[in-house]
């Protein structure tokens, strides 16, 4: 046999293959598209990368001692783990990135109020505040939910507008009840008889959480109590994922109708979905307060949604899948940028505001980035199926 | 009884109910306005001056409503090529009205090149177009940011007078373009301050646009965003169509913020642009536009509704209660239309 | 096991309509454990809603349920919901597929029915708290795949298995239910390699010697008559045939799905279109035709249209005659070679091929074919002014402006000429009915001026008189005005009794062309399996 019949018979088995695979195809899903390797993982890990680079030229720029730095990373680490660890649950069900997240920041944000109006301090503070968020979670968590069960398909815009709405409602309650229908008694209450103060100085509980059990390396502070409630998360996102809720969950992601055909009952599970989110989204608001010491009453909650969402997103999360090392990746990359970013600015530019402005700019950036990257991969699958197809019609030709 | 519910209804049905309850709203604070004191000619002054004002930023939303690309939370994108359409021309010194128009032809230049680029990528992300366009138009507000303290602006009017450079936060459009169009044959009439120049750019404008959807190509645009396939099957070059929305609704934000600066007096750049989206999108939501569906009269009575509510809610509320919860009612009436907008199925009331 | 006399399941007298459309009458079948049941009939005959009803489904229930009754081992059942049917013992496995292509196949085999171990929060936040016993599901897995004797891994992922392995999960899935007794297999070997076809046909063998009862849909007969004991066929609603699988043949069975002999309509009907065209003038050549639709196979389409004719192209769903002229006009991905009057055709291109004079009514009249939420105006001038430029007035010698008078002035027309209820041109596409959206559809292809129209699924759910309406409009047409037609339709008696030749398309490739009046079972044969059928012939 020559080698041109050989080589003629293998084409020939390669393309029979090929026709029996599209002939084979019901589903949309022919097979994986297989980029060059590495141009593969370079595409998929684009974010991180970008960010790595990022943070070594700003930290090498901004002129900070490994300590320092390592000190800080371990503070913003403990302070926002919590938060980025809710936005898990919504994305395990397919629904995206939960904007919506911001509800229970306010909810926790109510729950400090009253511990700090009430003087509760320490430990017992910090929990009560969290007893009084989940109630107010719960309400605006299922309400969200169910909003955005009506708007299937646009999760995310909807969700961040949720956000917006609910912040005006937090204000009536805040600004207006707060003193007239809810007592408010403290210093905190402004001067006019409702209303809370712009600042609310959490001095009672401030770092309570962090320093319960104190350890100091070196110069370095480590706040090992929060860390050992960020573990429990943890294990409660590892655990929650084996239980029949959250492989529903994942069913519901892949696809609603399947799920739906199964028996799951898909708008409850999402709803819950939320409910979780933002319960734990309270608790995270509380975490993250406790170890900045003062509540910003009125812009706290604001952005909070955004940092957590570009923090998992920088970890290498994506709309539709995220882990626990998404969240700490990020949470690390994330905030090494946005803490040495000003310093850098001013050394390299003489100008602080610079790398404020940057570190702004990154952030919403690197959202529109990971979005924008989703989705184009999304619909390269169909393309690929094309080619498939073609090839498969031309090779039948030509043999 | 029935009869009367059944008119009820039809009002309802064919008006929205949402609008209805905001237009009611604002009827109230007319009537109950009096009685705080306020002089009702200065209340309708305000609101026809804020009108001019925003109009055409309002106006902005209706090429890509038309074309399918939904509500245009990238409006920060135009906006920024109008600022920098703005500060070009008083960088270049040009004065007095022609300023205006100097400062309208860069930015529709710029816009012509963000809403391409902007275009084309949304064209990438189809049925996602609203989350990423959020995001889009605030990194563009942030990266803008940073150019303000870069680039290399010299007119004293415009830079910080301590560094020599970098510019300023809010810039004064006094001695250029500051009113040329709201004084503008601008005349009284039963203590009503009518700001005729401003109405007449929007309503030329606004012809423009109406004109526009009735040629060949607003025909294609339309149909694009009534059924995308069937203008495909049809013939059309779907993309490019949605482009030339986006371009038109990027063009349209551009010159809608110099409209904005000359009557408000002020040039505000960095943060500036970063939450003017909004109350555009909620102002013709409740003027009965859906996320597929808008018209001219959508953006007149949406502005009115919106400015007016804007206008005399704190007035009202202040002089009435003593408390000024306006900025409350603003945020829940605002995203309240859009959520109701979003979660609906499509089909306008208009 | 205990009474032979009473079967497993008993369908009795069964009726249906779709609000006074009557889609099954005097249903009557048996089936006994471990019997395997045949059932053949061409699109439309009645399976598919027969086995909805079986099955419980809603769309059953939520159209007013059906009449007669259904007795499974002796005793009356009525089922609310297909939850009632899989708890009374019934299995399906769709036409599509139902899994969830992330998870593994344990996954999807016990999909909502995990096996749990206990956990201390669901005591307080319910069951769905319980984890996962991984270990018992995946026991309960290969147990069912045990059953079917198939080399499938438990712990591979849907996404990345061959069809074939899909089908066998999905089968898993039915058989790991407690009690499944009688399973319906809808057109299972659809997607399959003849090898796995194979190898499903031997798992279908072994659940029998199990005691399950299957009824089983398919198009390929040559499997019929290989594992069934019974064959059911089935036309226009009705069974026409319920045999032993003895001494049958493939040629017997094709005969009874199509049905009908050429009957005098349709010599009639001969005389009427086919001296209307010239017999060696090629008008549309199409070589080597591949199509990328979504459920439509088209892959290597040969075919010639002559000038003149209307050609009806006929075959089963899915089998690729819908993608044909969708590929051709350019609105699915396509690829080979188009000559239209002697010119190349660009692929992916409606612009010029509305330009070069093809025109389309699409099958998907509310999805591709209308603008919905706009007038009957537009839906009728649109095509025209964009691929035209008619219905333009220019004003200033440059702008395009909307020619609203003229526009008016044409749809009035069409309005008349096509008899559409409407209470104006003005009237929106949405509020009008389904036979008079058609005709809308039609107008907006005639205005084109075509000098090739492709005529797609046009009388798909629209009532007779309308059904009428329609194929006599497009005949006229063709008459009047010599254009040559392409009409692709799942309705053969409707292709016969309008075109001259009719092209049968299966597996993608085109079977066959005849001329229609060739006697109804060769077209059974060709539409059943091309390859088969060459070989029975």
């Amino acid at each position: 046999m020559s080698f041109k019949t050989k080589m003629n018979n293998f084409f020939k088995g390669v393309k029979d293959k090929c026709v029996s695979l599209f002939k084979s195809s019901k589903t949309k899903v022919l097979k994986k598209p297989t980029l060059n390797g590495t141009k593969e993982l370079l595409i998929k890990n684009i974010v991180p990368i970008m960010f790595i680079v990022i943070g070594i030229i700003g930290v090498y720029f901004s002129k900070f001692s490994a300590a320092t730095i390592v000190n800080e990373m371990l503070t913003r680490l403990a302070r926002n783990s919590f938060l980025v660890i809710s936005l898990l649950i919504p994305i395990m069900a397919g629904m995206g990135l939960n904007f919506g997240m911001t509800l229970g920041a306010m909810a926790g944000q109510i729950g400090l109020i009253l511990i700090t109006d009430w003087g509760i301090v320490g430990i017992p503070g910090i929990i009560l505040a969290a007893i009084i968020s989940t109630p107010i979670s719960i309400l605006l968590g299922w309400w969200c939910g169910m909003i955005l069960n009506k708007a299937k398909g646009r999760e995310m815009v909807t969700s961040y507008i949720i956000g917006f709405f609910v912040n005006g409602v937090y204000q009536l309650v805040v600004l207006f009840m707060m003193g007239v229908i809810i007592p408010i008694k403290s210093e905190i209450l402004l001067p006019r008889g409702h209303g809370v103060r712009n600042m609310v100085n959490l001095q009672g509980i401030r770092k309570s959480l962090d320093n319960l059990i104190p350890l100091r390396i070196g110069t370095v502070n480590i706040p090992v109590a929060a860390f050992i409630l960020i573990a429990l998360l943890c294990f409660f996102i590892i655990w929650f994922r084996k239980t029949k809720l959250g492989q529903d969950m994942r069913a519901v992601s892949s696809d609603m109708e399947v799920a739906r055909a199964s028996g799951i009952n898909v708008e409850k599970t999402r709803v819950l979905s939320i409910i979780i989110s933002t319960v734990l989204a309270g608790y995270g608001m509380i975490v993250y307060l406790q170890n900045m010491g003062t509540l910003n009453t009125y812009n706290s909650h604001m952005q909070i949604g955004m940092f957590s969402a570009a923090a998992l997103l920088v970890g290498g999360a994506s709309v539709a899948k995220a882990n626990i090392r998404n969240v700490f990746l990020g949470v690390i990359l994330f905030h090494l940028m946005f803490y040495v970013a000003p310093y850098a600015g001013k050394n390299l530019i003489g100008e602080a505001q610079l790398g404020e402005y940057f570190r702004v700019f990154v952030s919403y950036g690197v959202i529109t980035i990971a979005l924008v990257i989703y989705e184009v991969s999304k619909r390269r699958e169909n393309r690929i199926e094309a080619t498939l197809l073609r090839e498969s019609t031309e090779g039948e030709k030509n043999a | 009884m029935s009869k009367q519910d059944n008119v009820f209804k039809s009002l309802v049905n064919s008006f929205g109910l949402p609008r209805l309850l905001i237009a009611g709203f604002l009827l109230l604070l007319f009537c109950i306005a009096p009685i705080g004191h306020i002089s009702i000619t200065q209340s309708i002054s305000d609101v026809l001056m804020r009108f001019g004002q925003n109009a055409v930023l309002v106006l902005a939303m209706v090429p890509m409503i038309h074309s399918g690309c939904g509500l245009n939370f990238g409006l920060p994108l135009g906006i920024i090529a109008g600022l920098l359409g703005g500060t070009l021309a008083i960088e270049l010194n040009v004065v007095g009205a022609a300023s205006f128009f100097v400062a309208i032809i860069f930015s529709v230049l710029f816009a012509i090149v963000f809403g391409y680029v902007y275009g084309i990528l949304l064209n990438r992300i189809k049925g996602s177009e609203m989350m990423i366009a959020t995001y889009v138009g605030y990194a563009a507000v942030a990266f803008m940011c940073m150019m303000w303290l870069l680039l290399p602006y010299k007119h004293p009017q415009m830079v910080w007078g301590y560094a020599g450079r970098g510019l300023r936060t809010t810039i004064s459009t006094e001695g250029f373009y500051y009113h040329v169009l709201s004084d503008f044959l601008s005349f009284k009439i039963f203590g009503i301050t009518i700001p005729t120049g401003s109405i007449l750019f929007f309503a030329f404008l606004a012809l423009c646009i109406w004109a526009f959807l009735h040629t060949k190509s607003g025909t294609a645009m339309t149909a694009v965003g009534s059924n995308p396939v069937f203008a495909r099957a049809c013939g059309i070059n779907v993309n490019k169509i949605r482009t030339l929305s986006v371009i038109m609704s990027t063009a349209l934000g551009a010159i809608g913020i110099l409209v904005y600066q000359q009557s408000f007096g002020f040039i505000q750049l960095y943060m500036g642009p970063f939450y003017m989206a909004l109350p555009a999108v909620s102002a013709i939501l409740i003027g009965g536009a859906s996320v597929n569906k808008a018209s001219i009269a959508n953006v007149v009575i949406g502005t009115l509704l919106f400015q007016g509510i804007v206008t005399m809610t704190p007035s009202v509320m202040n002089s009435i209660i003593h408390t000024d919860m306006s900025e409350v009612i603003r945020i829940v009436v605002s995203n309240g239309m859009i959520l109701y907008a979003l979660t609906r199925k499509s089909e306008a009331t208009l | 096991m205990s009474d032979n006399n009473i079967p497993l399941l008993e369908v009795r007298n069964v009726k249906k309509d779709f609000f006074g459309n009557v889609v099954l009458k005097d249903i009557n079948f048996t089936l006994k454990e471990g019997e395997i049941l045949g059932l053949v009939g061409e699109n439309g005959a009645g399976k598919s809603t027969l086995m909805k009803i079986l099955f419980g489904m809603k769309e059953i229930t939520e159209t007013g349920g059906y009449e007669g009754s259904i007795l499974l081992n002796g005793k009356e059942v009525k089922f609310k919901s297909s939850f009632d049917a899989l708890n009374a013992g019934f299995g399906m496995v769709h036409q599509e597929f139902s899994l969830i292509p992330e998870f593994t196949a344990t996954e999807n085999i016990v999909l909502n029915r995990e096996s749990v171990k206990y956990s201390f929060a669901s005591e307080l936040y319910g069951d769905r708290l319980n984890t996962l016993d991984r270990e018992d599901m995946r026991k309960r897995a290969v147990e069912a795949i045990k059953k079917l004797q198939v080399n499938l891994d438990e712990n591979m992922s849907v996404s990345q298995m061959p069809v074939g392995y899909k089908q066998f999960t999905e089968i898993s899935r039915e058989l790991s239910r407690d009690g499944m007794k009688i399973l319906i297999l809808d057109e299972p070997t659809a997607v399959l390699t003849e090898n796995e076809a194979e190898s499903l046909l031997q798992a279908m063998k072994r659940l029998k010697a199990h005691g399950i009862a299957i009824i089983f849909i398919t198009h390929r007969l040559q499997e019929i008559i290989d594992v069934c004991d019974k064959i059911i066929v089935m036309r226009d609603g009705k069974i026409v045939e319920d045999m032993k699988n003895e001494n049958i043949n493939i040629r017997q069975i094709a005969k009874a799905m199509v049905g009908r002999e050429v009957s005098q309509v349709q010599n009639e009907n001969s005389a009427q279109v086919s001296n209307n065209f010239s017999e060696d003038e090629t008008i549309l050549e199409v070589k080597n035709l591949w199509v990328d639709m979504p459920g439509e196979i088209v892959h290597d389409v040969n075919l010639k249209v002559k000038r003149g004719e209307i050609l009806g192209i006929a075959g089963l769903a899915g089998q690729g005659k819908i993608g044909i002229p969708n590929g051709i006009m350019g609105l699915f991905n396509a690829g080979g070679e188009v000559i239209f009057n002697g010119k190349k055709l660009p692929h992916n291109n409606p612009k010029e091929c509305i330009k070069n004079g093809l025109a389309f009514v699409s099958e998907d009249r509310r999805g591709v074919g209308l603008l919905l939420d706009e007038s009957l105006e537009w839906n009728v001038s649109f095509g025209a002014m964009q691929a035209q430029n008619r219905f333009l007035k220019k004003i200033c010698g440059i702008i395009k402006w909307r020619d609203k008078a003229d526009i008016k002035k044409t749809t009035e027309r069409c309005i008349q000429a096509l008899q559409i209820k409407c209470t104006s041109s003005k009237q929106k596409a949405r509020e009008l009915s389904g036979g008079n959206q058609q005709k809308i559809c039609l107008a907006k292809a005639f205005v084109l001026k075509p000098k090739l129209l492709f005529v797609s699924e046009a009388t798909r759910g629209i009532d007779i008189g309308a059904k009428a309406l329609v194929l006599d409009a497009l005949k006229k047409y063709n008459k009047e005005s010599g254009v040559t037609i392409v009409m692709v339709s799942s309705e053969l008696e409707e292709l016969r009794s309008v075109c001259s030749r009719i092209a049968v398309v299966t597996d993608g490739k085109v079977a066959g062309i005849l001329p229609s009046s060739s006697s109804s079972d060769e077209f059974g044969l060709l539409m059943v399996a091309g390859h088969e059928a060459k070989e029975a012939v």
